[in-house]
Formats: structure tokens, C-alpha cells, sequence
């Protein structure tokens, strides 16, 4: 399994960037190892701020700098970051527009043997819901460096959701992102799979064990799960007539509600959500975990097969 | 600007702020008053400004922490300029520039939305900092109520400051010694504060909160803290220049009423409930 995890290309990306945007200040709260903002620490040790242990006070400060014209990276875990911090995110970054970048890792259930206090499994629902936050959910280390330099050439809040284990590339260096809109992977008409961050490449897999069984489904990546890519997904409900969503989080709040609250309202057809239903994760490999909480190429699949009856 | 000029002007604020919660109906006029003093020894002595260039870049910064004392940075904010005295009137209502709690984004001269307690000081922190990268000579100032800080984030922004040695940043403690369900000593001892702050490596300052010359001094003394950042602990009295205010918890959020208004009004030396 070639490539390598998001969070580890979200550390890349800073030091590349780092050299071209100067006003680009990276803060963290004694997780540098692991978000993998070390790697710029070690760049650019003048612009890295270490906050220590103290989550909302790093949002704060994040607000503060921006205020005075930097563009802060705020990283720590996303279980921290979202919800430790949240009213700061709201209050103090969001609600005055703040040019601040939230890149926090091990957000889902790949985080793995940590367990559950560390899986975070609410924070694209906690991101949002709040006004004017943009979230994206990178699906390897190629979608990732687009993604932090788009949230960087976008003014105001971003979040970035970030994983912990390695993923397959799916793209390559001649790949361009920009928020607001999906990446189609590949083309179909009998169901569409919409999926974000690690579960890509899971629905990828979904995709070709339906061909076997010749059902021809579409898969689109919805990294840009706010603003969502509501044309796509409006094209793909009126030509599939038949929706999967595909993500390492609740699906109460995230990518499955977003979706299925825009296709309730604009072109109701037949929505399943594969997604942690309603529960909070444990210990275990994320291999193991994946398998336990229902998130592995044959739910999916199962899945799709029940939209394509439902419609 | 001598002391009695501007002390002057701290019974015109007074007056302001008073009208201003009186015709809006709700506001924090207790609180407000408390650091009516403060804020005009501020912005008309220590302070580097332009009113007519609120972005200027190398401006002094307050963020007002205890944000729902914003009558008072708005009577001081329209009394030095940056903006009409006039909008002093729209307080709290429908569209108005001047929100219930401080909104940088509309209204000018706002260094920091704030009215979640607690926030204020991380923010200063992150301002202070990106300041000193980029070698600008500006000062952060952040007011602080003595109630909010047993807020947690408060002492992990005071870590924070004394961690980068932000000897740009000053905070000030606006002690009242009041706070919503009364004396802060019986809802939640945030004492000895001198003590507290010095053990966190700021350099402390106490002085008389209400004494424009004592408060004068001490905005001086931060200029000469090298190496730390500062905290003045400024005694005050809640409700400070309405009687019937002064040291009543109750006055913290309410508003007065047409009568006691007028009695507000005319204990500050203003003539009418009018401009
Ligand atoms: C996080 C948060 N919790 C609660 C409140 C409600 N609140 C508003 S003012 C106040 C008391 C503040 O007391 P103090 O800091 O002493 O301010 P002052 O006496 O100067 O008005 C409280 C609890 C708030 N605004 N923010
Ligand atoms: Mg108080």
C-alpha cells in the first residue's frame, strides 16, 4: 500500500508553503510529533509556536495572530480541537471571520488503539454547523498539500480533518482541488458513492466488487464536505437516482447529513449512510476497527444495493 | 492631557453610558463604569492611535476582555473620534454598529469580539506575539474583570505570556471585587490576584483604578517592565459615580429605569436625560 497519511503530507505541505507564504505561523499544543507540525518547527523554528496542553487557549492565540495579519495553523487532535475548543472556535475565530487554519489529526476511528477518547467522531458535525467555517477532509497526502494551500489562499476559517494512518494515493502531482468542489473518481449511473477522507479509497474497492457484480456506481470524493459541491451532487441523484455516503465519523452531523439534508430538500432519492451509527469507538487496529463499526468496501456495497432497491 | 481634562471626559463617558443602557432597555452598566476611568486613561493618554486610520498597523491594541462592559469602550471609542457620539443611541438595537458585546467586524476601533468571558487575554496573547515577528513598537492592552478570571483559559494565556516574555502586553485588572451572584470572594476566590500573577512571572502594579493621576503612572511603568509581560491590578468600585450603583451586585446587568436615570444623570453632573 503505497502513500502515506495525511497528517504526515499536512507537515510536508508546511514546510513547502512555509517558504513561499511568510505570514504562515503554525501553533500546536504538545502534539507537534504527532499532527506532525515538528517538521515545520524544525523549518521555521521563529514562526512555530508551542502553546502547551492548553486547547482553547491555542485558539485564542491562533485568533489573536491572525488579527495582527499572520495565517495560523492550529493543530493538535481533532477530539481537542473541536471539542475541547469549540466555543473558542465559535466565539473567538469564527464569528469575527479569522483567518485561522484548524488542522487537527487522528480524527476518526483510525486513530486506532488509543481508543475511544481519542477518535473523534462528531467533529465535521461541531465544524459545521458553526457560520462561515469552511471543512475539508483531504483523502490522501496529494489532496492534502491542495488543501492546505487552498485553505491558505482562502480568507477566513478553515477546518482540515486529518488521519492518522497511512492511505493509498489516489492522485497525483498534476491533481487540483478547490473548495467547494468534488473530485469525481469514476463514472456511473446505477448508484452514487459519496465519500470523504479515508473512506476514498475504501469506496474505491466498493466500486470494483459492484462492477463484478455489474452494478456500475459512480464514486465521487466530497473533500469539500462545506461548502459541498451541490452540482455534483445534483447531477449524480438525477443520472443515479440512488446515494451511498462513505466516512470514518458519526453519521449523525457530517458528511451523510450533509448530503442527505441537500438531496431532501433539492432532489430526494433513495440515501444510505455508512458512517459509526450513533456509537463511540474503542481500542483495537484500525484494520480491526474499520471492520467492527461497519466501514469496509462490503458495507458499503451492501449499502448501495439497498438504495438501488429502495428507488 | 492633564488629569482634571481628562477626568472630565470620564464623567461625560459616565454620562454616555448610562443614556446609552437607559434607552436600550438592558446592558451592564455596573461593570462599565467600573472601568470608565481605565479606558479613558487609555485611549487619551497611553494609547498610540489614529481614529481616522483604526487599521493603521502599528497601532495599539485593547481587546476588551470583560466584553459586556462595551458601553463604556463605545463612549470612550465615539469620544475620541471614531465614530459619531450620535450612534451612541443605536446600542443593542436591530442592525446597529454597536452589539450587545463587542463585534470587531462592525464597528470600528473594536480590536476583538468578546463577551464569552475568558477569551481575551489568549487573544492579546496571539496579537503581542505576532507583533514582536514582525518588530512592530505596538503595545496590547486587555481588560480583564476579576470575576472572569477563574476562567482556566486566563491562566493558560498568563503561562503563555510569560513563556514568549511579552513585555509588549499589559493587562488590567479592572477589581471590583463584585461579579453577577456577588462578592468574588464568596462565589469563587480568585485571591491573592498580586500573588497569582507575580507566581505566573508578570510584573505586577496596583493602583487606584479611579485616580486618573495613579492610573497615568502605572500605564508609564508597563513602558519600563522589560523582558515580562505586565499586569496592573486597578481598584475599583462597581457602579463607580451613580450612588445607588456603587458596590450592588444587582446593578451588574440591568438597566436604570427614566427616574433613576435622571438621578444617575444629575449625580454625574449632566443636566438632562438628553445629550
Ligand atoms: C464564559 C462566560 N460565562 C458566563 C458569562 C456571563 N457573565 C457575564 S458578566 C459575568 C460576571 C463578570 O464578573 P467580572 O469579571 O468581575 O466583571 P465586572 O465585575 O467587571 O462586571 C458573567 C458571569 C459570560 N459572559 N461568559
Ligand atoms: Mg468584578
Amino acid at each position: 500500500m503505497a502513500g502515506k497519511a495525511t497528517r504526515e503530507a499536512y507537515g510536508d505541505a508546511l514546510v513547502e508553503l512555509g517558504a513561499v507564504y511568510e505570514e504562515l505561523v503554525v501553533l500546536d499544543a504538545d502534539l507537534s510529533k504527532s499532527t506532525m507540525t515538528a517538521k515545520f518547527q524544525k523549518a521555521y523554528p521563529e514562526r512555530f509556536f508551542n502553546i502547551g496542553i492548553a486547547e482553547q487557549n491555542l485558539m485564542g492565540i491562533a485568533a489573536g495572530m491572525a488579527a495582527a495579519g499572520k495565517i495560523p495553523f492550529a493543530s493538535t487532535f481533532a477530539i481537542f480541537a473541536t471539542g475541547r475548543a469549540w466555543e473558542q472556535v465559535r466565539n473567538t475565530i469564527a464569528y469575527p471571520a479569522h483567518n485561522v487554519k484548524i488542522a487537527a489529526s487522528h480524527a476518526g476511528i483510525t486513530v486506532g488503539p488509543d481508543g475511544a477518547s481519542h477518535q473523534a467522531l462528531e467533529d465535521i458535525a461541531l465544524m459545521r454547523v458553526i457560520p462561515g467555517m469552511t471543512v475539508l477532509v483531504p483523502a490522501d497526502a496529494w489532496e492534502t498539500r491542495q488543501v492546505v494551500e487552498a485553505a491558505i489562499k482562502h480568507k477566513g476559517p478553515v477546518y482540515i480533518r486529518l488521519g492518522r494512518p497511512a492511505v493509498p494515493d489516489i492522485y497525483d502531482e498534476t491533481y487540483r482541488f478547490r473548495i467547494g468542489e468534488a473530485s469525481l473518481l469514476c463514472d456511473g449511473d446505477d448508484v452514487a458513492i459519496v465519500a470523504a477522507g479515508y473512506m476514498v479509497h475504501v469506496a474505491l474497492s466498493a466500486r470494483d466488487i459492484l462492477a463484478r457484480e455489474g452494478v456500475s456506481a459512480r464514486v465521487i470524493n466530497m473533500c469539500s464536505v462545506k461548502p459541498l459541491d451541490s452540482s455534483v451532487l445534483l447531477r449524480a441523484a438525477l443520472e443515479c437516482k440512488a446515494v451511498v455516503t462513505a466516512e470514518e465519523h458519526s453519521i449523525i452531523g457530517g458528511l451523510g447529513s450533509a448530503v442527505a439534508e441537500f438531496l431532501a430538500e433539492r432532489c430526494p432519492v433513495p440515501v444510505r449512510r455508512v458512517g459509526v451509527r450513533d456509537l463511540f469507538g474503542q481500542s483495537g487496529e484500525p484494520g480491526e476497527l474499520l471492520q467492527a463499526y461497519g466501514l469496509t468496501p462490503e458495507d458499503i456495497v451492501e449499502e448501495a444495493l439497498e438504495a438501488i432497491r429502495a428507488r | 492631557m492633564d488629569s482634571q481634562e481628562l477626568a472630565s471626559i470620564a464623567s461625560r463617558v459616565r454620562r454616555h453610558i448610562i443614556r446609552a443602557i437607559h434607552q436600550a432597555g438592558s446592558g451592564h452598566p455596573g461593570g462599565s463604569l467600573s472601568c470608565a476611568d481605565i479606558l479613558v486613561a487609555l485611549y487619551f493618554s497611553a494609547m498610540r492611535i489614529r481614529p481616522d486610520e483604526p487599521d493603521w498597523e502599528d497601532r495599539d491594541r485593547l481587546v476588551l476582555s470583560k466584553g459586556h462592559a462595551c458601553p463604556a469602550l463605545y463612549a470612550v471609542l465615539a469620544e475620541r473620534g471614531f465614530f459619531p457620539v450620535e450612534e451612541l443611541d443605536s446600542l443593542r438595537k436591530l442592525g446597529s454598529m454597536l452589539q450587545g458585546h463587542p463585534d470587531m467586524k462592525r464597528t470600528p476601533g473594536v480590536e476583538a469580539s468578546t463577551g464569552s468571558l475568558g477569551q481575551g487575554l489568549s487573544q492579546a496573547v496571539g496579537m503581542a506575539l505576532a507583533l514582536k515577528l514582525d518588530r512592530r513598537p505596538a503595545r496590547v492592552y486587555v481588560l480583564l474583570g476579576d470575576g472572569e478570571l477563574q476562567e482556566g483559559q486566563v491562566w493558560e494565556a498568563a503561562m503563555a505570556a510569560a513563556h514568549y516574555r511579552l513585555d509588549n502586553l499589559t493587562a488590567i485588572v479592572d477589581f471590583n471585587g463584585l461579579q453577577i451572584d456577588g462578592r468574588i470572594e464568596h462565589v469563587m476566590s480568585p485571591l491573592p490576584l498580586v500573588d497569582k500573577w507575580q507566581a505566573f512571572n508578570w510584573a505586577v502594579h496596583q493602583c487606584d483604578g479611579h485616580n486618573m493621576d495613579a492610573l497615568i503612572g502605572a500605564l508609564s511603568w508597563v513602558g519600563k517592565v522589560t523582558g515580562a509581560p505586565s499586569v496592573i491590578i486597578a481598584r475599583t468600585v462597581k457602579g463607580r459615580g451613580v450612588s445607588f450603583m456603587e458596590n450592588v451586585a444587582d446593578w451588574h446587568g440591568k438597566a436604570p429605569d427614566a427616574e433613576k436615570t435622571k438621578v444617575a444623570l444629575s449625580e454625574l453632573g449632566g443636566a438632562g436625560v438628553g445629550r
